[in-house]
């Protein structure tokens, strides 16, 4: 085979990764060296400045597409965009947890440190074409994230969320695990290009489902999406709140770009079923269990179970509709769901105190600028028009349609109106309820507001003028569903691990 | 010339004045005089500006006027496309006439939060002329949401008694109800590719809709559910009562006189507009709901013991005869439909404002708490008795037009919806003066009462426009009929067409 030495622009190719990996290295050999105190600021700091650097050299490696490292990663569009999502949500969750680890006395080092890993490994999935690769990307940022969820270390339940969240984890890993090797058996290469080439070339092989299925398994219980969904309250009630604005996040995106790669690059056998069933459970379960939480982290978990269901319709429609559609909705649920958690945590307060709907009884009169900015990201959870959260909805449902998917779209709309009822919910507290003078409202830091500001400008943005990235994405998407300047056929042979014929 | 850039513009000014002035508002220092003259500024001159409307409109002119199209968002291809016929022209004007009073009804009452009101209050006017005047489906659907937010604030935290519980309640009702609508418009959106209103009748009327017949009774159902909990038509009423006796004056005003008819308008304009088949195929069953909501809000009104839900329930039976008017398919009934639309926007709109100045006074709507109010409040009692007759029907005041039109085009469509709808005004006339009666004549029951002051020269300032409005609409009708008539004959078209077809076959 013929696998010389990596290029040069080999390694640009993966150059947001190498970036990170430095700066997270350079916090975690700083850490011992400085106070507590400093290392909150310091070490913030650089965080931030890694991501932004990694920002840089995104656009850098977005300069350069085509493969890398023998056809095992990926630049094109699609993994530039994912990119850039995940990286964003990270700078906003930096700053969001500037102020936040300085009152819940969290130690910064591994916790900046843990982030940027886990980004590189978010990063890695979405531009990784081999299966392979993509399970060791999964598995960095799935253990980054576990470490990230238990960091309230004096509180039961965020322990008790870490070790739920690797136990339930691992296990899911393992059933992906699982299906990439019967996936080789049934096919030969773990290559997805090549493993398109085999499904669409006639007979699908029956481990090919099995595989598929398996896939789905891991990856499903990866987004959250019912019925893998159940590990999703505890720990999200448990973990750091702005921990799980970015775990509902940025991870969530970089699973759909893999299970994106998966199911409609690979063209996977037989998903439509699965991926039905998956996305109407996952929209009901968790709307109606949402209906009855009165802690604002938990109501936010099953609600974002609902949104991973909203996603999968997408994933049920034709490729060329859900695709963009998928990508849409993810970009816009981070803006405002990141946005949402920026808010919590900061009302959290010590010890995560005041996370109960009773403790925002009034914010609209003690804290408007507080409340309003909660009030804009709901409106968005909920979908109503200039909103991203609106156009978000309205993509993959018309993308169903279009896909004559009506069962499907008609219990997301009537799940849709049923979700409107717990985020009014938070709403009407908010405003309409006496303020309770016992909670207590910091101000807004410098770091805070600048995070609140992005989320919020990106929710308005996606929901004001779609258009640009709309067809960013659909240019995206066609790259990754019509790979045209792929490797010739000859080369297609070659690529990735192939089964060695005797 | 300079003026026809104002009638393309003008739309886009009367809509986003009040937002505009609401957002002034947040910057303005909190002190409630001058918050107060200032959305009072802003509502008249929003009313002024739409007073150009009718200035300009050409009468005979049967489609849109004062268009605007632009290109918004390419992916889904949404323009910002407005535009008034002689229906939704009027429906504008009614938002811009009453939202000053509204302003000056709620002028004492109003004393926490005065910002925060008055900025939801004009938030809501924008959001209500939108409802009217966008002719792109995706822009009606945003304006259509937006009103539900403000409405929902406003009664729920300005409103008094169970206000959490009934702001919630309309809330959820439209909401759910809205999902349909939505459904139907990605639906429409996905075959045609376009949400522009008048590209898709275009496309349905020349049949270049693939699948649409198939579709058209479930999307007609789809648009009618969202329409019909919003007007609200019996068995969808029961958020109504709850959220008019909740809610603050001025929200209840704005919510009888303007947001039950974007329910009617929206059944006229979509479902008649887009669906003429489906909807003759329906009328029957949606004129007995009708009938039945005539008659049943008049009996549930009468045994109200307490004046706002009276008013609510005269508006379920008001709103009846719209509907009806709407579905009798005759160019008599449609005009009436619209006039009852209009008219009952003025009195019952007046008759909020009344029964909130008796509030402010004795904080009870209780009709027992009340009796021979007219010996201490003369002008009151004259000012109530006159808008009560008005929405009885009166002739030569409004009531009387509109019914009478609906009634006459409803019997020539089925005689017996002439019937029975005509008893609808027995009912009225019983339960309005039976509480006229029981609130102002006779002896003063409470000794409390006979301290009551009698109105203020504010209070009549915000109830005397509506009176006049009254007497002028009843004794000249003609004045607004004349502009609504093309445009009802244009929604009837259709319906000529396929009467004909009947007939010449």
């Amino acid at each position: 085979m013929n696998q010389g030495i990596p290029l040069a622009v080999d390694y640009v190719r993966i150059l947001p990764e190498i970036v990170l990996s430095i700066f997270g290295i350079a916090i975690m050999l700083l850490d011992p060296r400085v106070d507590e105190e400093t290392s909150q600021r310091l070490l913030g700091g650089i965080g931030l400045v890694g991501t932004l650097a990694a920002l840089l050299s995104t656009w850098i490696m977005a300069q350069s597409p085509g493969f890398a490292f023998w056809n095992m990663v990926r630049v094109d569009g699609f993994s530039v965009f994912f990119h850039v999502l995940v990286i964003a949500i990270a700078i906003v969750l930096i700053l969001t947890s500037y102020e936040y680890i300085a009152v819940q006395k969290i130690r910064a080092g591994e916790y900046y440190g843990l982030i940027l890993f886990g980004l590189v490994g978010m990063c890695l999935m979405s531009s990784a074409v081999e299966l392979v690769l993509i399970f060791i990307a999964l598995e960095i940022s799935s253990i980054s994230t576990y470490v990230l969820a238990g960091f309230r270390r004096r509180s039961a339940t965020s322990s008790e969320a870490s070790l739920k969240y690797f136990l339930l984890g691992s296990f899911a890993t393992a059933f992906f695990l699982y299906g990439v090797a019967l996936m080789f058996g049934a096919t030969g290469s773990t290559n997805i290009d090549v493993i398109s080439a085999v499904l669409n070339s006639g007979q699908v092989p029956m481990l090919a489902y099995v595989a598929m299925a398996l896939m789905f398994v891991g990856l499903g219980f990866k987004v959250a999406a019912a019925p893998f969904h159940v590990w999703t309250p505890d720990v999200y009630e448990g973990a750091p709140a702005p921990i799980v604005g970015f775990m509902s996040t940025a991870p969530k995106a970089a699973a759909f770009a893999v299970l994106l790669r998966v199911i409609f690059e690979a063209n996977a056998p037989g998903r439509f079923w699965f991926v039905w069933i998956s996305a109407a459970l996952s929209m009901t379960l968790g709307n109606v269990a949402a209906l009855v939480q009165d802690n604002v982290k938990r109501l936010l978990a099953y609600s974002s179970i609902a949104h991973a269901g909203y996603v999968l319709v997408a994933f049920a429609a034709k490729p060329e509709l859900g695709a963009p559609a998928v990508m849409f909705y993810t970009a816009a649920y981070a803006a405002m769901n990141v946005g949402a958690f920026a808010v919590v945590s900061h009302l959290a307060n010590e010890n995560e105190r005041y996370v109960t709907l009773e403790d925002y009884a009034g914010l609209g009169r003690r804290a408007p600028i507080l409340a309003g900015t909660l009030g804009i990201f709901l409106i968005s959870l909920i979908g109503i028009p200039i909103t991203g959260g609106f156009f978000a909805k309205f993509y993959v449902f018309s993308a169903a349609l279009q896909s004559d998917l009506v069962g499907l779209t008609i219990i997301g709309v009537i799940n849709s109106a049923v979700g409107a009822y717990y985020y009014l919910k938070i709403i009407v507290v908010m405003y309409m309820r006496e303020p309770r003078e016992e909670v207590p409202v910091l101000p807004i830091p410098l770091a805070l507001g600048t995070a609140l500001v992005i989320a919020l400008a990106a929710t308005i943005y996606l929901g004001v003028v779609p258009d640009r990235m709309l067809a960013f994405v659909q240019r995206s998407a066609q790259q990754l569903l019509q790979p045209e300047h792929a490797m010739p056929p000859a080369q297609v042979g070659n690529a990735g691990i192939s089964r060695q014929d005797p | 010339m300079n003026t026809s850039g104002l009638d393309t513009s003008i739309l886009t000014l009367v809509t986003f004045t009040p937002a505009i002035g609401g957002l002034l508002l947040l910057i303005i220092p909190r002190r409630d005089r001058d918050i107060r003259i200032f959305s009072l500024i802003v509502s008249l001159a929003t009313f002024g500006a739409s007073l150009h409307l009718v200035a300009r409109v050409h009468r005979m002119l049967p489609g849109f006027q004062y268009e605007i199209d632009r290109a918004w968002i390419s992916k889904p291809n949404i323009h910002y496309h407005m535009g008034v016929d002689g229906i939704s022209m009027w429906l504008v004007l009614l938002t811009t006439f009453l939202t000053p009073l509204c302003v000056l009804i709620s002028w004492n009452s109003i004393h926490q939060r005065v910002k925060e009101f008055f900025i939801l209050l004009l938030v809501l006017e924008t959001a209500l002329i939108g409802v009217f005047t966008s002719l792109d489906l995706f822009l009606f659907y945003f304006f259509w949401e937006s009103t539900l937010i403000p409405m929902a604030l406003l009664i729920g935290i300005y409103g008094h008694g169970r206000k959490v519980y009934a702001a919630v309640k309309f809330f959820l009702y439209t909401m759910v109800a809205s999902a349909f609508m939505l459904a139907a418009l990605i639906w429409l959106y996905a075959k045609v590719g376009s949400f522009d209103f008048v590209t898709i009748q275009n496309a349905i009327r020349t049949g270049q809709v693939e699948g649409f017949s198939s579709a058209a009774p479930w999307l007609f159902l789809g648009f009618f559910l969202a329409f019909a909990v919003k007007v609200p038509l019996f068995p969808f009423h029961t958020w109504l009562p709850d959220a008019h006796v909740e809610a603050p004056t001025a929200g209840s005003v704005l919510l009888a006189g303007v947001l039950l008819k974007m329910g009617t308008y929206g059944l006229l304009r979509f479902n008649l507009g887009l669906f003429p088949e489906q909807s003759r195929q329906n009328a029957p069953w949606i004129c007995t709901l009708a009938l039945i909501g005539i008659v049943y809000g008049a009996l549930v009104a009468m045994v109200q013991p307490n004046l706002k839900r009276v008013i609510a329930y005269s508006s379920v039976s008001h709103l009846g005869f719209v509907v009806l008017g709407i579905f009798s398919f005759t160019q008599a009934a449609l005009d009436g439909a619209m006039f009852v639309m209009l008219a009952h926007g003025v009195s019952t709109g007046a008759l909020f404002m009344l029964a909130g100045i008796i509030y402010e006074r004795k904080h009870t709507y209780e009709i027992a708490d009340m009796g021979g109010l007219a010996t201490p409040m003369p002008k009151y009692a004259t000012l109530f008795l006159f808008v009560t007759l008005a929405s009885v029907g009166l002739p030569l005041l409004n009531g009387f037009v509109g019914e009478f039109l609906v009634l006459s085009g409803a019997f020539q469509a089925n005689p017996w919806y002439g019937v029975i709808g005509a008893t609808g005004v027995i009912w009225s006339a019983c339960y309005l003066l039976w509480m006229y009666q029981r609130v102002f004549f006779g002896k003063v029951t409470h000794p409390e009462n006979n301290t009551l002051p009698d109105l203020s020269a504010r209070e009549q300032l915000a109830l005397w426009p509506t009176a006049v409005a009254a007497l002028v609409m009843g004794v000249a009708p003609l004045l607004w009929l004349n502009i609504i008539d093309p445009a009802a004959q244009a929604a009837l078209a259709p319906f000529a067409q396929m009467a004909s077809k009947v007939v010449g076959r």
